[in-house]
């Protein structure tokens, strides 16, 4: 139980999928202007990168390994990836619509977040059990939402404020995540 | 004819340069510029794949059913990406190494299925070859620079080559993550100041 702890400490935070390892950054400065758009995004994330890290798991250990076709694997996880996000759209569009309509337009976007791909590569490569899977990347997927939920609130902000014209939008926003990816820096050598 | 592929070649270059004008495919941008080397190395990759998969989304463009083709676009691009890593990991094993799982993620890179989608999907073979390697090199040169200011500062060596005297002090913050960000957005700043002009 406590090995589950660091590893999901280790991956929320000294890890971080956005500010350490550099996954997933087009989503991160694309919908956070707003924080509806970026809760949104976490939650749409949180529910897909679990199901993704489950079935990529599945697919490379009872599929992949046994006939030893290692070599598809980049095609095969993308093939499930992009078919789970379809499935899972049609899924909540017929089953719980509230749901759908919050996650609505971000569930598409997703297919191409290299988050949810970048986390079943990982979950391989450190030869991850089932369990430690399914607990890296839920703690993955959070560790994305926080960051993304904090870089909106400070983005709101910034927005307000008076910016020099060369460096607005974008650029501002890269130097901010510079900043929060310092604080996360701290985190280091904590696990 | 051959005027149109110049243009559809230099855009890549500086007009819609791919990291800093239209934002995509920041990943591989901030995580692989530790030094040029990987820069340069992670940006030839790209270039291949990105060339290969222009050709033949072009070629196919009349055969893809309009309704799955970004399903059709994920498998070509998936393939050329398996093909760059099988041959890196062949030949140029510590670059593969050091690149990790951003080779596979090459197939995740927006600027790629971008491409496919916004171009070649509606042009001919030959412009979609000067699109995919104007934008490949755009990218490249991109990761070049990226890699060296961040390699000359944070480690005080270009291509490994001492640049400073021995009284440097390495700047460590521009090779950690940190400094990606913003290193990045401070070029994006300069790119937009001279832009301005």
């Amino acid at each position: 139980m406590g090995d589950y702890f660091v590893l999901a400490i280790s991956c929320i935070f000294v890890n971080n999928i956005l500010l350490a390892q550099f996954l997933g950054n087009c989503p991160f400065l694309g919908t956070s202007k707003k924080m509806e758009t970026a809760t949104g995004m976490a939650m749409a994330v949180i529910f897909v990168l679990v199901l993704a890290g489950i079935i990529t798991w599945i697919t490379d250990t009872y599929l992949l390994k046994p006939l030893n076709i290692e070599f598809l694997r980049t095609l095969s996880f993308i093939l499930v990836i992009a078919s789970l996000v379809q499935f899972v759209e049609m899924f909540l569009k017929k089953s719980i619509p509230a749901l759908y309509a919050g996650l609505g337009i971000f569930l598409p976007l997703i297919t191409t977040n290299c988050a949810v791909m970048g986390v079943c590569l990982i979950n391989i490569n450190e030869e991850y059990t089932f369990m430690q899977s399914l607990v890296s990347s839920f703690s993955y997927a959070v560790g994305f939402g926080l960051a993304l939920i904090l870089f909106a609130g400070i983005r709101e902000r910034i927005i307000i404020a008076r910016v020099p014209k060369p460096l607005q939008d974008t650029s501002i926003g890269l130097v901010t995540a510079g900043m929060i990816a310092i604080c996360f820096f701290a985190f280091k050598g904590m696990v | 004819m051959a005027q149109s592929m110049v243009k559809e070649f230099t855009k890549g270059l500086w007009a819609e340069l791919p990291p800093f004008r239209l934002v995509l495919g920041l990943c591989p941008v901030l995580a692989v510029t530790k030094s040029v080397e990987n820069g340069i190395g992670m940006g030839v990759a790209t270039t291949f794949v990105l060339v290969c998969s222009n050709l033949l989304v072009s070629l196919l463009r009349n055969i893809i059913p309009v309704k799955v083709r970004i399903a059709c676009f994920i498998v070509i691009i998936a393939t050329f990406v398996t093909v760059v890593e099988l041959v890196m990991q062949a030949y140029t094993y510590p670059l593969f190494l050091k690149l990790g799982i951003f080779i596979p993620l090459i197939v995740v890179n927006c600027i790629v299925l971008g491409r496919a989608e916004a171009f070649a999907f509606k042009n001919s073979p030959t412009l979609s070859i000067a699109d995919g390697l104007g934008m490949g090199i755009g990218f490249t040169l991109s990761l070049g620079a990226l890699g060296a200011i961040r390699e000359c500062l944070g480690n005080g060596t270009i291509l490994g080559n001492t640049v400073f005297g021995p009284g440097f002090q390495p700047f460590t913050f521009m090779v950690e993550a940190p400094g990606a960000f913003v290193c990045l957005g401070l070029m994006l700043c300069l790119m937009n100041l001279i832009g301005k002009k």
